[in-house]
């Protein structure tokens, strides 16, 4: 089922949570919502549940399947709703939280008790936990308890799943592991999913699209290589990497950039930044002819797949470095010495006419 | 129990202190509380058991078991359903006047049962604002049964509410939302999700309320008057006391301590209850981490020319 957002603003108080949002998500599609907290990502999935309710406006409109659904309550929503927090049931057994949804219907589509034993133990060994279901929530570990919330709201067999943070309280190995599963069941259902993360690296790997929002708006909405590759502003290149920031002026077309390489400069006379990604940029011991500028060697850290550099100006200003640790070996570097920093790439931003 | 055995002694509190400290709280338990209740008992046994089944046992005795049960069966379902309601509403709703409805709550417990005996007494006395029209109808309240009841739950008013609100606020509506988002109706979503919830606390403050319901004296008394049809067991107790009924009294008064010690155990139980079941609920390995509050972009490396 597919979803449609129009034109939607939500206040809290004086508080905008989200301002003027528009975005559609394709039928079948895992999209994940990535922004800092308090960009409304959260709130504009719970309006999508109808947990909120947008401000009012002509222009505003929330579509399932291109049916209005703005009027309709969370129940005839059919989403799955998966909370930060798991939201488990306390008081009832891990087979009775995902029988839940089932139990409340009413008596005319309220299935038979064989039928809900069945669909549960289903449930149960889709999340791999088949013997669990005489457990208690507080039985089981963080990654199982977001299975179970998981199975709870695929019990009802929503047209779409919505997830709020849903690894966020879990540690590194494990949600790692929970984001491969999820991306293989989503795989085998095909069911329409909303994301909500912080976490870039989660989204990227996930998502089928990523919509990067901040300060209550969007500020891109592409593919994982689209917004990482091609970011659309600022906000979204820092956001989703590090990032090293040059500051200088666009002449004619050319950054000017204390002798760091021009960029594809867009054209614009302003004073604008250059952002450059920690493995787009490399080290020389010499001045070859390329533009570069002189650093001293501060730390070399080789744990990882790249080795990460970090180096200070002669002006104290910090610029990290990532690099193939063969290259590394090559240039035989070593804390305390100065060499030059060239830029592969550089992408520059020329900031709006707003005061 | 695993957590008492595992508290490390506190090595820099000399020996002698700890004593002294333990010994004094013995003490004073044993001289104010533990003593009197034992005389209560060795009072109303001094004149044999069959003198107490006597004093039990006269009409007057039992009106006033009577209507000590009646008023603490009305106020304690009426408070129970009103202590829900108000919790609910303050937990989970945001209104206008929310504190102000809070500190209401406790207004019972801020101000003497004896002014919310004469609150009463203005309001539906025969002097008193509503007096002539009540009269006018034959509604009897002051005086009377009703006056009883009305100040047995003007007293007892904030147990329930005071219990469950703190309860209610720290549950949040998480689990609540995620049952909505399930299908359930509002009713289903009360029934099976709130009320198993908080089911203990609730328990917890029906038995204070119904101590204090049985219990109360001063509110009751000034509603009461000094007739013999609106005793409650503690006015009674009081009543034979004046008149030099020492053995009735201590009997009645060996009634109502009873009452007292069996809302204790239950208390006590509840505590016990409720104590590791809260243990294995949030303990460190089950409680899930907050999120970060802050979300901090990767250090954006900065260099100016």
């Amino acid at each position: 089922m597919s979803i449609e957002v129009n034109h939607v603003t939500k206040s809290f108080g004086i508080y905008k949570a989200l301002d003027d949002v528009s975005l559609k998500v394709e039928d079948g599609e895992l999209m994940a919502l990535l922004g800092p907290s308090g960009s409304g990502k959260t709130t504009l999935l719970r309006i999508i549940a109808g947990l909120e309710i947008p401000d009012e406006n002509a222009q505003t409109a929330i579509l399932f399947h291109g049916e209005d659904a703005a009027r309709r309550q969370v129940a005839e929503r059919q989403v799955g709703f998966v909370f930060q927090h798991y939201a488990l049931f306390k008081h009832l057994s891990v087979f009775e939280n995902i029988a839940f949804g089932l139990r409340v219907r009413p008596r005319s589509t309220r299935p038979t008790n064989g039928q809900i034993r069945d669909k549960v133990h289903e449930l149960l060994k889709l999340i791999q936990l088949e013997n669990m279901g005489r457990r208690y929530p507080s039985q089981l570990s963080g990654g199982q308890r977001q299975r179970v919330a998981l199975a709870r709201a695929l019990a009802i067999e929503p047209k779409v799943l919505l997830l709020d943070e849903p690894f966020g309280a879990l540690d590194a190995k494990v949600r790692q592991g929970l984001r491969n599963w999820l991306r293989r069941l989503h795989d085998e259902l095909h069911m329409t999913t909303i994301l909500v993360t912080h976490d870039q690296e989660e989204a990227l790997e996930v998502a089928d699209r990523v919509v990067v929002m901040n300060q209550s708006r969007i500020e891109q909405v592409g593919t994982p290589a689209d917004v990482f590759h091609h970011p659309a502003s600022e906000f979204v290149m820092d956001f989703l990497g590090q990032v090293n920031v040059f500051h200088g002026r666009i002449e004619e077309g050319q950054a000017v950039l204390s002798g760091l390489a021009p960029a594809s400069a867009a054209a614009g006379p302003q004073r604008g930044h250059l952002y450059v990604r920690p493995h787009e940029l490399d080290i020389q011991r010499y001045l070859n002819g390329t533009p570069a500028i002189p650093a001293l060697v501060a730390r070399i850290n080789r744990a990882g797949a790249l080795a990460k550099v970090a180096l200070t100006t002669q002006d104290g200003g910090d610029i990290q470095v990532d690099l193939p640790l063969e290259r590394l070996e090559q240039l035989g570097l070593q804390p305390g010495e100065t060499v030059f920093v060239s830029a592969k790439k550089a992408r520059v931003f020329t900031p709006d006419y707003v005061i | 129990m695993a957590a008492a055995a595992s508290k490390p002694r506190r090595k820099n509190d000399p020996l002698w202190l700890q004593i002294l400290m333990i010994g004094v709280s013995l003490a004073f338990v044993g001289v104010l509380l533990v003593l009197p209740l034992a005389v209560v008992f060795a009072e109303a046994l001094s004149g044999g058991v069959s003198a107490c089944f006597a004093a039990l046992s006269k009409p007057a005795a039992w009106q006033a078991i009577k209507l000590t049960l009646l008023a603490a069966g009305i106020s304690v379902p009426l408070n129970l359903v009103f202590g829900v309601v108000a919790s609910w509403a303050i937990a989970k709703f945001e209104f206008r006047g929310k504190s102000v409805l809070i500190s209401l709550i406790d207004l019972p417990f801020a101000v003497s049962p004896v002014i919310s005996g004469l609150i009463y007494v203005l309001l539906f006395g025969l002097q008193g604002l509503l007096g002539k029209t009540l009269a006018a109808w034959n509604i009897e309240i002051i005086f009377a049964v009703p006056g009883v009841v009305l100040a047995t739950l003007f007293v007892t008013f904030p147990f329930v509410a005071r219990e469950l609100i703190p309860l209610m606020q720290e549950q949040g509506d998480e689990e609540e939302q995620a049952a909505i988002a399930l299908g359930a109706s509002g009713w289903q979503t009360f029934w099976r999700i709130t009320l198993p919830n908080i089911k203990w606390g609730l328990l917890y403050g029906v038995i204070l309320c119904n101590a204090r319901a049985m219990g109360e004296f001063g509110a009751v008394s000034v509603v009461a008057g000094h007739r013999g049809r609106t005793n409650t067991i503690p006015l009674y107790v009081e009543l034979l006391y004046n008149e030099y009924n020492a053995p009735a009294a201590f009997t009645m008064a060996s009634l109502l301590a009873l009452l007292g010690l069996i809302t204790l155990a239950a208390k006590t139980w509840l505590e016990w209850k409720i104590h590791p079941h809260t243990l294995t609920d949030g303990g460190p390995v089950a409680t899930p981490l907050p999120p970060p509050a802050n979300f901090e972009p990767t250090a954006a490396e900065v260099y100016s020319p």
